[in-house]
């Protein structure tokens, strides 16, 4: 018998801290306020342990209903949700990344204003996510789906009072708004054809369906499913919001824009691996944005010079890399790699978010350098982090990426092509990481003692003089991150897809194939590996060389790329392409068609003709009331001669 | 028969004269007495249709009360003459003939349309007792409720003439 | 026998005599004896159609306009005499307070 693991209540706490905070928490103090937040997040925290212990134990997948929501005619959705390997994975990353930023911004955003509406905000966007991670039918995760960017909204623009933040915060919704028009039309050609969400009953159903090679249904529901995807997840062409996102407070950028929300999409695609292999185009099309944009933003990520903005790409390159794990087939490569990289991009954005905090908000890294000595509890658990994403073994992002890059070799899905690409951007992570690393904490220091102004994503300066380390509430959860972000990886691509197998049966016989040439693929996986260590290695070297040894090269080399080097660093124009064809069509279409158009010409001269008509017939009315009695009586006397002529003429009829 | 004729044709030029006269004269007192005249000569036109007790009442009540009630305030007003203005001349012109066309149109209509039988004289007898009779029965509650609007018109009567304008009178003159 | 439309007729004149009456007269007090002329060519008119179609109740509505005619009487010239202490003026054009 299945035992009730009260499942709901996961979501549920958080959703419990976010009302408590919201509602009340203009009269906590500080310490309520986070001990409000900290206690419902690790509780959700500490079931999501309770329940990995008991995982064996379970038959999966573990469904609970909760309760039921709609049923129309034979369509059916409930709150019910699902546990299986996957979504277990997804719940302790969530949960565990969840709260140990949840710790870490109770240090962040101790001095800024409106701090029990950040910890409401951020509750429920863990209750959001948790929706979404634990639902068992489409409909639900689509709660979550749009929960989570509402949530991201309400936290990109938490300084609200500033014009570019809240500008961001829009950006974000509407850019995520059109990958969700994709998701939704996905899931009513699901409703149509398959009569259900349900994740149980939509899978039998495609289980049923063959291969289809060429466009057909399945194909287009993992197109559009890959559509909203892309918004979510920040791929081409939609990735533009993720970059302006770094307006909000750091902790925000490495929770959602790091480890869980940007995750969503992927997490998407993963669950509806049924669906995609049966559609080789919609996998062909999901590596190819994925490869693509890890290539795209690593290319930007080279010339920032905003370490934020800098992370920011970085996200988005590595997204591209679960998205090629996923279109390879590898889909618990690609979770594999989700949850090496929550762990040290998590840890990047809190570390940098402590760099900052300690040079009292400055984000430029031109202005910073030499803080190795200053700050080294950051330092070293940087360098974890950065070694990590770099891809050098024994770390955990050498693992996963490694594995990612030997499917995309060798998987029937894949290609030498998508292989060749994610090296060249490994190196060029690798390269702008370090370049990071260089500039933030070695050389001399370039920036100014005090920096009086406020900066994007930086809380407000405050005079302890100097540059000084974090406090220990922020320097915790970084400690615990280095330590993930080292032996993340040590549980083993083989093992970890082991664990995910009972998620991702297959059948399809295409991965079947795959199996019987084990024993040449020993021989070119270390061939494989090797070259991708080399990769690493160099770009570790180009960036010593260019911002250690000889810091007056970079300058040089951007003078002779001229032109090329200034649409790199103007990010490709995209945003500026995307105004001038989208955005400025749209509001003057707007403008004149529906404001001028209809609002005001059509509803408002509705009323003004109205009530113009009404003064106008008032106007010639009005002479009846003259206050002269006489006029009265010539009133009364010929209303009184109609009738009476009237009543003669019925008379005589 | 030729009688009644000659009873009723007499009266009748004697009422209608009178109205005119009304319509003519120009101070009130003049209208006054010719509005007497007319519910006189009605009151004779109501005995030659049988209706005594009406036309008993007629000449009791409107002509007695009613009348005496508007001499009683011409008198107390002591109103004079109207003022010719000129507003009257664009009545005189259109409404004196427009009402003489409309008159005589609704008397044509009557006379050869209307397909009525004649009366005889006394054609129906309205002794006092049937028609108390008939207040008292059929109509008890148009009765009841008339009754209640003479209260109502008295107390109003009183109320609305009541010399509480007067405070200001006083103080002018005082 | 006098035919039935003869009383009519004279009634009919009465009334218009009133309308005219109502309309053209300045005195208030006259344009009041000109509504009373109106209620009396409508009198004549019930009790003639009483008699045609020999039925008392003509009459008893006489009796009826006549209470009401009364009733009007004493409160309009009650109301005049309030006028008449305000306004100094039995002229109608002059109490024209109400005109917008």
């Amino acid at each position: 018998m299945t035992p009730n693991l009260h499942l709901w209540l996961i979501p549920l706490l958080p959703l419990a801290g976010a009302a408590i905070n919201g509602l009340l928490g203009k009269r906590f103090s500080r310490p309520v306020a986070s001990a409000v937040a900290l206690a419902f997040c690790g509780a959700a925290f500490a079931m999501a342990l309770w329940i990995a212990a008991q995982f064996s134990a379970l038959r999966l997948p573990h469904m609970e209903t909760v309760a039921t929501w709609i049923r129309a005619g034979s369509f059916q959705a409930d709150f019910a949700f699902y546990l299986d390997p996957l979504s277990l994975v997804m719940l302790l990353v969530v949960t565990g990344v969840g709260f140990l930023i949840h710790i870490y911004s109770v240090g962040y955003m101790w001095e800024e204003g409106g701090y029990y509406r950040f910890f409401a905000y951020l509750n429920l966007f863990m209750f959001f996510m948790l929706t979404l991670v634990l639902a068992s039918n489409y409909l639900l995760m689509f709660i979550g789906w749009e929960g989570v960017g509402l949530a991201s909204y309400l936290l990109i623009g938490f300084w609200f009072t500033k014009d570019s933040a809240a500008a961001a915060g829009k950006k974000a919704f509407i850019v995520n708004r059109i990958g969700d028009f994709g998701f939704l039309i996905a899931l009513f050609l699901m409703i149509q054809h398959f009569g259900s969400l349900n994740f149980v009953q939509v899978f039998q159903s495609v289980s049923s369906l063959g291969v289809e090679y060429g466009t057909g249904l399945l194909t287009s529901i993992g197109l559009l499913l890959m559509v909203g995807a892309a918004g979510k997840s920040a791929q081409l062409p939609l990735y533009v919001w993720l970059p302006d996102a770094m307006e909000g407070p750091t902790p925000v950028s490495a929770l959602i824009h790091a480890a869980t929300m940007v995750t969503a999409g992927v997490y998407m695609v993963a669950r509806s691996h049924v669906i995609f292999e049966r559609a080789p185009v919609a996998m062909m099309v999901v590596a190819s944005v994925g490869t693509l944009t890890a290539l795209f933003a690593a290319t930007i990520g080279v010339c920032q010079t905003d370490i934020k903005k800098v992370l920011a790409y970085s996200t988005i390159s590595q997204l591209g890399y679960m998205f090629m794990a996923c279109g390879v087939g590898a889909f618990s490569m690609g979770i594999f790699h989700l949850m090496t990289h929550a762990f040290f991009k998590g840890l990047l954005f809190l570390a940098a978010g402590s760099v900052i905090h300690a040079i009292g908000g400055e984000q430029d890294m031109r202005r910073m350098g030499g803080l190795r000595t200053k700050i080294p509890v950051t330092f070293w658990t940087m360098t974890a982090a950065t070694l990590a994403i770099a891809g050098f073994p024994p770390f955990a992002g050498f693992f996963s990426k490694d594995a990612i890059l030997f499917q995309a070799f060798t998987s029937p899905y894949g290609s030498w092509v998508y292989w060749a690409i994610g090296v060249f951007t490994a190196f060029l992570t690798s390269f702008y990481m370090f370049r990071l690393w260089f500039l933030t904490f070695f050389g001399e220091y370039r920036g100014e003692e005090h920096s009086d102004h406020s900066r994007a994503g930086a809380p407000a300066p405050h005079g302890h003089g100097g540059i000084h380390e974090s406090p220990k509430v922020m320097l915790v959860p970084l400690v615990i991150l280095a330590v993930l972000s080292v032996c993340g990886g040590w549980i083993g691509s083989d093992r970890f897809e082991r664990f995910l197998a009972p998620a991702f049966y297959s059948g399809s016989a295409a991965m079947e194939t795959a199996a019987p040439a084990h024993a040449e693929q020993a021989a070119s996986e270390g061939l494989l590996t090797s070259i991708s260590i080399v990769a690493a290695f160099a770009g570790l070297g180009l960036a010593w060389l260019l911002y250690h040894r000889r810091p007056q090269l970079p300058q040089e080399i951007a003078q002779a790329l001229g032109g090329f080097y200034q649409a790199v660093l103007h990010k490709y124009y995209v945003d500026e392409l995307y105004a001038v064809l989208f955005v400025k069509p749209l509001i003057d279409g707007s403008t004149s068609l529906l404001w001028h158009g209809i609002d005001r010409d059509v509803i408002d001269a509705t009323l003004d003709n109205s009530a113009e008509g009404a003064r106008t017939v008032s106007d010639a009315a009005r002479h009846m009331q003259s206050g002269n009695i006489r006029s009265y009586a010539g009133w009364v006397a010929a209303g009184a001669a109609v009738v009476i002529g009237y009543m003669v003429w019925m008379g005589t009829r | 028969m030729m009688l009644h004729l000659v009873i009723f044709s007499v009266f009748g030029i004697i009422c209608v004269a009178a109205a005119v006269n009304l319509l003519v004269q120009r101070h009130p007192i003049n209208s006054a007495l010719s509005l007497v005249v007319v519910m006189g000569s009605l009151a004779v036109e109501f005995l030659l249709l049988g209706a005594e007790f009406v036309a008993a009442v007629q000449v009791i009540v409107y002509a007695g009360a009613v009348m005496v009630l508007f001499v009683f305030v011409i008198m107390l007003l002591n109103a004079g003459e109207e003022e010719r203005t000129s507003a009257s001349r664009v009545a005189l012109l259109f409404g004196i003939p427009g009402m003489l066309v409309g008159s005589l149109l609704m008397a044509w209509v009557l006379l050869e349309r209307s397909g009525t039988r004649a009366v005889a004289v006394g054609a129906l007898p309205g002794p006092p007792k049937t028609i108390g009779w008939l207040l008292f029965h059929d109509y008890l509650l148009p009765f009841e409720i008339t009754s209640v609007l003479i209260l109502i018109a008295i107390m109003g009567a009183v109320v609305l003439a009541s010399r509480q304008a007067s405070a200001r009178q006083t103080r002018r003159e005082g | 026998m006098v035919p039935l439309s003869y009383y009519l007729v004279l009634g009919g004149i009465l009334f218009a005599c009133g309308v005219t009456g109502f309309l053209i007269k300045r005195n208030i007090i006259t344009i009041f004896m000109s509504i009373e002329l109106m209620l009396n060519g409508v009198n004549l008119s019930f009790v003639a159609f009483a008699a045609q179609w020999q039925a008392l109740s003509g009459q008893v509505f006489v009796f009826f306009v006549m209470v009401v005619a009364a009733a009007e009487a004493a409160v309009g010239l009650a109301i005049i005499i309030a006028v008449y202490r305000t306004r100094e003026t039995l002229n109608v054009d002059q109490v024209n307070l109400l005109k917008l």
